[in-house]
């Protein structure tokens, strides 16, 4: 496949969150509002984009047997860093997300394409892959937290549009399993046409 | 693409040089995101102080003191100062019966003991119900916090109505309530017991 | 008295899953059935409690004396895995059908956020070793029995007539918000 390809296959067809079901805790975790769910995109994206093509740049120095645990600290890395990063820059996103950006380490879909892309493809062809996947990811989550913080609170973005409460259990936890449930549904069944 | 070996020496080789790369890195990114990260720190820590207290002209933070409690634990505590007269103290408390666990509190007293204000600076409490006890009401909506400003805790029980004292608890939220209520008591505890009434 | 709370809080009124949404991945993955939920449970419980104790000293005697914590991710993300390797080969020797019947699910809890999400939280909450140790485990009992339940109700759900597009993960999704839900109830315990 070309890169415009490469790069977009992450948006619909092969979206890692709505389609692969990969990420799935930050996802319901982060999307109670719009914002928080773009930032950890973007943060998520920083760390794909990174481990992609640092793992691709290292890929003939590792050996076979230990590619796991390699992979781990290099995601590790630009995950610690992007932890210290937001604790310096942006302070109020980063007590929002709070557990879950550490927790981006474990994120299946950066081991997975570590895994199933980094370790077999080139440097320009990673960072493809994973601002794609990235952005897919992305976009899945700030849709994700628009709907509900419109549903849970009337608003998008902090910009209210419905007067009076919402529903609040949308939220809250049970909202999060079953808002991702009828998005998935929905994109599966714009994928099949 | 020639993939290096599974031996024994390049597994370890590898590893290891990995692990040195990223910690370098990361030594390095956190030098550098040390100061910003304090000042961070600082500013928030202000910030909570600016809400609770009049206006000051001093930096509470280098004046800053610690407080015992009475039940084994120290609060800090920030005067506030206009000039060389003490305005207020901010004292940092905190509760452990919030419906979530840990509510941290930044409780403002004039010199007198009256409660300026109350912010709530962390908490896990639940979105809608618990949280309702963090914003600031105006006159014409007022909230949960509005009751305890300007209210003396020696004439003015920090108990809910469940508990047979005078405050409004929030509806379908006694347990975040009540866990403020203890916040806020504590805080004037250390303020009683260190004498600055 | 505390350790009670402590428990019953991890279990049921802050379930792992339900409502911390940690674990979601293994949760959908491999909930369908009931014997092999079990399994994975009784894995995790195995590798949460030993992690959370491990990952605690480190972090107490050598992260902090030595002023290195922003190297906890990376730390505590190896020791997990090392910890899974070993769980993988111990399983592997006592018990061949458990270990087949995990199948590739077992390394995937170095990936389960659960097991780095409660080792984090333990520092993050300020819990000694003690208290942390009980709160990785009865965490661990809170996602055995989100898992277990989650089975149960796959299990009747497969012979139930689902709109084609719901199937698989849309429904199993939703039941779990209801679950969640449900959970919630649990609210005023404690």
């Amino acid at each position: 496949m070309n890169q415009m390809q490469n790069f977009t296959k992450g948006f619909l067809k092969e979206n890692p969150i709505l389609v692969l079901v990969l990420g799935t805790c930050p996802t319901l975790a982060t999307t109670s509002s719009a914002m928080n769910g773009l930032g950890m995109g973007l943060a998520t994206t920083f760390v794909l984009i990174g481990s992609n093509v640092f793992i691709a740049l290292l890929k003939n120095i590792i050996p076979d047997k230990v590619r796991i645990p390699a992979f781990i600290v290099v995601i590790a890395t630009f995950v610690t860093i992007v932890d210290l990063v937001m604790q310096a820059y942006v302070p109020s996103l980063y007590e929002t997300l709070g557990i879950f950006i550490p927790l981006i380490v474990v994120n299946c879909i950066v081991l997975g394409r570590a895994e199933a892309y980094a370790s077999k493809n080139s440097v320009w062809s990673s960072f493809v892959d994973g601002a794609g996947m990235g952005l897919g990811f992305t976009g899945a989550l700030g849709v994700l937290g628009a709907f509900r913080e419109l549903l849970g609170s009337g608003a998008i973005a902090g910009f209210k549009i419905i007067e009076g409460d919402g529903i609040l259990v949308f939220i809250l936890a049970p909202g999060a399993f079953i808002a991702l449930g009828y998005l998935i549904a929905v994109v599966n069944r714009i994928n099949k046409a | 693409m020639a993939k290096m070996e599974s031996t024994l020496k390049n597994m370890v080789l590898s590893l290891t040089l990995i692990s040195l790369g990223a910690s370098a890195g990361l030594g390095f990114v956190y030098e550098m995101t040390k100061a910003p990260i304090e000042i961070s720190a600082l500013n928030k820590k202000l910030d909570a102080i600016k809400q609770v207290v009049p206006e000051f002209t001093n930096n509470p933070n280098d004046e800053m003191f610690m407080l015992p409690t009475g039940e084994g634990d120290s609060l800090e505590v920030y005067p506030a100062k206009n000039g060389e007269e003490v305005v207020g103290y901010a004292v940092r408390s905190f509760t452990n019966n919030g419906f979530s666990g840990y509510i941290g509190f930044m409780v403002g007293f004039t010199p007198d003991g009256t409660i300026y204000n109350i912010n709530v600076l962390e908490h896990k409490e639940t979105p809608g119900l618990g949280t309702k006890m963090v914003p600031d009401g105006t006159p014409e909506k007022p909230e949960f916090k509005d009751q305890f400003k300007g209210k003396n805790p020696a004439e003015f029980a920090l108990k809910v109505k469940k508990d047979g004292g005078p405050v409004d608890a929030i509806t379908a939220a006694t347990i975040s309530s009540r866990a403020f209520c203890d916040g806020v008591q504590r805080a004037y505890n250390a303020f009683e017991k260190g004498g600055l009434k | 008295m505390e350790y009670i709370l402590l428990i019953i809080s991890a279990i049921f009124v802050n379930n792992v899953v339900l409502a911390q949404f940690l674990g979601i991945c293994p949760f959908l993955g491999v909930s369908n059935k009931v014997s092999t939920a079990m399994g994975m449970a009784m894995a995790v419980t195995f590798v949460i409690v030993l992690a959370t104790m491990v990952t605690y000293l480190i972090h107490v005697y050598v992260l902090i004396p030595l002023g290195i914590t922003f190297m906890q991710t990376i730390t505590f993300i190896l020791v997990i895995a090392a910890l899974v390797q070993m769980v993988e080969i111990i399983l592997k020797k006592i018990s061949q059908p458990l270990y087949q019947s995990l199948g590739i699910f077992l390394p995937l809890i170095t990936t389960n956020c659960a097991v780095l999400g409660v080792a984090i939280l333990v520092i993050k909450k300020n819990y000694n070793l003690a208290e942390g140790v009980v709160y990785g485990g009865a965490t661990a009992i809170g996602f055995g029995l989100a898992l277990v339940i989650m089975a149960g109700i796959r299990e009747q759900l497969e012979l139930a007539d689902v709109p084609s597009g719901m199937k698989g993960v849309p429904i199993s999704l939703v039941t779990a918000g209801i679950l969640a839900l449900a959970f919630m109830g649990f609210a005023g315990l404690v």
